[in-house]
């Protein structure tokens, strides 16, 4: 008889219900900003959303790829979202949330955060985009298009910061060059909106985004001990706050209670699930539509404990000089200016990790490669990911990488957004082949194998 | 009449053996790029031959383990080239910012085929802003000394002035040559087109300046024993697909112009050459060029040259090509072919792929051609 495995305490997450409901505020201000005086704005979860905070308390935004993931996370709406945009002429082949946010557009429909769709598309009264992967400036200059043939004019206004990536601080001139879009923002802002804007505001934004990128990177860093006290299917309920409105105090705020409870679970050995024994990381955005994949692999004693993408889309580290790679602290001092805090901002984008992997794949590896010895992951699972074109470029790279130094990897297709391309069963077929070949056995429901 | 465009055919055909000798005989670096954002004028200043890396049309299953198969055909078709090594002599590859596709296909001929120098230049993608001016000439400044030190040195302000004349010439030729596709029977095919400008990237410009003069020469006279049909355009991303273009004009069709960067895209803009400073000059070329769709945003105005171009060379229709998997020109084909329709040009779209199923093709584009001339309605 084979011993049972071992079970950890397990118990919900206390300030799950707050995410929840900081997560259904975001879109309700956004819906209803106008009744209110407040302005909207639409662009994507990495644009620099500090600065229109510049604006006032009353400036709200709806992101554009966690809506594209909420659309994706609701298949059937997902499914007519597609047919539109396919009617309408685009390719099937573009960025899967692109398509989904445009489909929400030609149907007029809104998706709220419970999933239900209702009619009306709230136009933004302006689009703050940024751009580093192909799809970023031109997704909104769609949106500017389709609106535009509904006889609404949107401005829009897109900082490039394709200025490449390093793990030193960036050149200056590569920083000047988005600063100075960046200030040009600013008064294109001012002029499209007819406000006022207050720099105090600004830096206020930009030291809270610093705080709940820092925080968020804290959060991750506690799930290396074993068990892991969150897993990743949860964390996706957590990043996204990020996603939606990290430079707001709420967001700062909840992550700082988060970090505290998480640590509280570690110091307290509460573990994500009841019965882990194989920690894997994964790779680029889930399958929206199909997260049950984690609860089965639970069933195998196997537990996601992150990815890059869940650490380094919105968290901010850094390596130390003794190779470890740390949540990245905050500067000194809080910037006290619209300059000082223009760059602070900029100087930090450009650590972001999830930006690495654009430019050069042996950055993207080796901080893979970090949180597997840091997060004593015993394998990778890499999601090429055909809903995103951005996050699998030199996905093929990061494999070889890997494997390179004897990393375990299993790798699947699929879409982060559009189900048609995602084998459900081949793919669970699949992976627990690569478990049972890892030696382990789905477990029965007391634990044992 | 002789084949006036048969030089370019053959440097084609044979671009390898070209450039094996041009290595051979003037003892001279050669350096491959990929997207035409890589300012050649600082590498002919440099003394390096710029030659462009594209695909063969073979199914590129070798880059396999090296490239996700979602990224389209002329990044994979690409790198198969240099996987199988076609371009073996090559000291240098150099890519310039652009689509994330070839990007891939840079990065993975850097770290899988052996290569004496690889430099990638961040050019800009917002060239719609002011700030890209500076920022791209200060990144210039970097790649020239980069050269410099690579090839031992110094590039200074008259190799640079060569540079952009040469290049200049070419463009400006070409030009002339274009001209020639305006009249009701063009003097050439759209096939002769594309040869002329995707020969101009596989050869050293003196070579083929040399050849254009010659080709303007004869040209004027040229009587063309073909029925020109209808007057089409092409439109889309690179597009190195002569069988595609021979075929179509086979059915009773002549390209008379295209916006792709295997046509008119490449060479249409000049280097303003009253710019003092020549590094900004080239700068200033490649941010104000007409642009590829990766790079033209906020606003869309390649269409609008695409619109221009369909007007000035008094197109019937335009097929609109989509490479596979290619977000930059997919997300533009609606508004595309809505501006087109607007100014009374109907268009087809066309999915490409490594290999054209031509079969398919065939029938798609006659039935295209004949709602252009009418002819459907007899039936
Ligand atoms: S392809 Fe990926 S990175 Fe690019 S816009 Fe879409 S979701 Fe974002
Ligand atoms: S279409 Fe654009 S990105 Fe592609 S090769 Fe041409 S210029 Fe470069
Ligand atoms: S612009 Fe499109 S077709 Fe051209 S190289 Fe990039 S992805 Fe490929």
């Amino acid at each position: 008889m084979t011993n049972p495995v071992k079970k950890y305490p397990t118990e919900p997450l206390k300030c799950w219900n707050e995410a929840k409901s900081l997560r259904t505020q975001y879109y309700e201000n956004y819906l209803h900003a106008h009744k209110n005086g407040g302005l909207r704005w639409a662009g994507g979860a990495w644009s620099f959303s500090s600065v229109p905070a510049g604006l006032g308390d009353d400036v709200h935004s709806v992101t554009g790829e966690p809506y594209g993931a909420t659309i994706a996370f609701h298949k059937d709406f997902a499914s007519e979202c597609h047919d539109a945009v396919e009617a309408a002429g685009f390719p099937r082949t573009l960025c899967a949330y692109m398509r989904n946010y445009w489909g929400a557009i030609l149907l007029d429909k809104f998706i709220l955060a419970d999933g239900r769709v209702i009619p009306g598309y709230p136009t933004p009264d302006f689009i703050w985009q940024d751009h580093i992967c192909c799809s970023h400036g031109k997704w909104y200059e769609i949106v500017k298009w389709l609106e535009k043939k509904k006889g609404k004019e949107i401005p829009m206004f897109c900082t490039d910061v394709s200025v490449g990536y390093s793990l030193t601080p960036p050149e200056k001139f590569r920083v000047d060059y988005i600063v100075n879009q960046l200030q040009d923002g600013i008064l294109w802002l001012e002029k499209v909106t007819g406000r006022t804007y207050n720099d105090q505001l600004l830096c206020d934004a930009v030291w809270n985004e610093m705080k709940s990128t820092s925080l968020w990177a804290e959060v991750c860093a506690l799930n290396q001990v074993i068990p892991t006290p969150i897993d990743e299917k949860t964390m996706y309920s957590l990043y996204v706050i990020g996603t939606l409105m990290k430079h707001r105090p709420e967001c700062a705020a909840f992550y700082e209670k988060l970090r505290d409870e998480v640590q509280n679970r570690v110091d307290r050995g509460i573990a994500a699930i009841p019965h882990e024994r194989f920690r894997v990381i994964t790779d680029t955005q889930p399958p929206w539509g199909f997260l049950k994949i984690f609860r089965a692999m639970e069933n195998y004693g196997v537990v996601s404990l992150g990815s890059l993408y869940s650490f380094g889309l919105i968290g901010m580290w850094e390596y130390q000089p003794d190779g470890k790679w740390i949540p990245k602290p905050l500067p000194s001092s809080k910037p006290a200016t619209r300059e000082e805090a223009l760059r602070a901002i900029v100087e930090w984008t450009l650590n972001r990790p999830e930006w690495a992997h654009f430019y050069r794949p042996e950055l993207k590896t080796q901080m893979m490669k970090s949180i597997v010895q840091q997060w004593k992951a015993n394998a990778v699972l890499l999601h090429y990911n055909r809903g995103c074109e951005g996050l699998s470029v030199h996905i093929a790279e990061n494999r070889l990488g890997l494997l390179k130094d004897g990393i375990q990897v299993f790798s699947f297709e699929g879409n982060m957004g559009d189900e048609r391309e995602f084998d459900y069963p081949g793919t669970m077929a699949r992976v627990t082949a690569f478990f049972e070949s890892m030696g382990l056995e789905k477990l029965s429901t007391e634990g044992g194998p | 009449m002789s084949e006036p465009f048969q030089k370019f055919r053959d440097w084609i055909d044979n671009r390898h053996e070209y450039a094996k000798e041009w290595k051979a005989t003037r003892n001279r670096r050669i350096a491959g790029y990929f997207c035409t954002y890589v300012p050649e004028e600082i590498l002919i200043a440099a003394n390096v031959l710029p030659v462009r890396i594209l695909g063969s049309h073979e199914p590129p299953t070798v880059t396999e383990p090296y490239v996700f198969a979602m990224f389209c055909h002329l990044c994979r078709d690409s790198l198969a080239q240099g996987l199988k090594g076609r371009f073996d002599y090559l000291d240098g590859i150099v890519e310039g910012q652009s689509c994330l596709h070839l990007r891939q296909a840079y990065n993975a001929w850097r770290l899988h085929i052996p290569i004496d120098y690889a430099f990638y230049i961040h050019v800009p993608h917002g060239v719609q802003t002011r700030h890209a001016l500076p920022y791209y000439t200060e990144e210039l400044r970097k790649f020239k000394r980069s050269l410099g030190e690579w090839t031992g040195r110094k590039i200074t302000e008259r190799d640079l002035a060569r540079g952009i004349n040469v290049m200049n010439r070419n463009r400006d030729l070409m030009h002339k040559i274009y001209e020639y596709r305006k009249p009701n029977n063009p003097k050439l095919t759209g096939l002769e087109a594309m040869e002329m400008v995707l020969s101009s990237q596989m050869v050293d410009k003196e070579d083929h300046n040399g050849a254009l003069e010659e080709l303007l020469k004869t040209l004027p006279s040229r009587e063309m024993d073909r029925n020109p049909g209808v007057r089409l355009m092409i439109i889309g991303c690179e597009d190195d697909d002569r069988i595609f273009m021979k075929n179509v004009e086979n059915l009773g069709a002549t390209f008379v112009i295209d916006e792709h960067c295997t046509g008119s895209r490449y060479f249409w803009n000049l280097v303003d050459s009253s710019i003092q400073d020549r590094l900004v000059a080239i700068a200033d070329r490649y941010i104000s060029r007409i642009p590829c769709p990766s790079k033209d945003w906020p606003e869309l105005t390649r269409i609008k040259q695409a619109v221009n171009l369909a007007q000035t060379y008094n197109v019937q229709g335009a097929l609109v090509i989509q490479n596979k998997f290619c977000d930059p020109h997919g997300i533009e084909v609606p508004p595309l072919r809505e501006e087109l329709k607007a100014v009374g040009v109907p268009t087809y779209p066309l999915e490409f792929d490594v290999t054209v199923p031509w079969g398919q093709f065939r029938t798609r584009v006659e039935a295209f051609l004949e709602t252009l001339t009418g002819l459907e309605e007899l039936f």
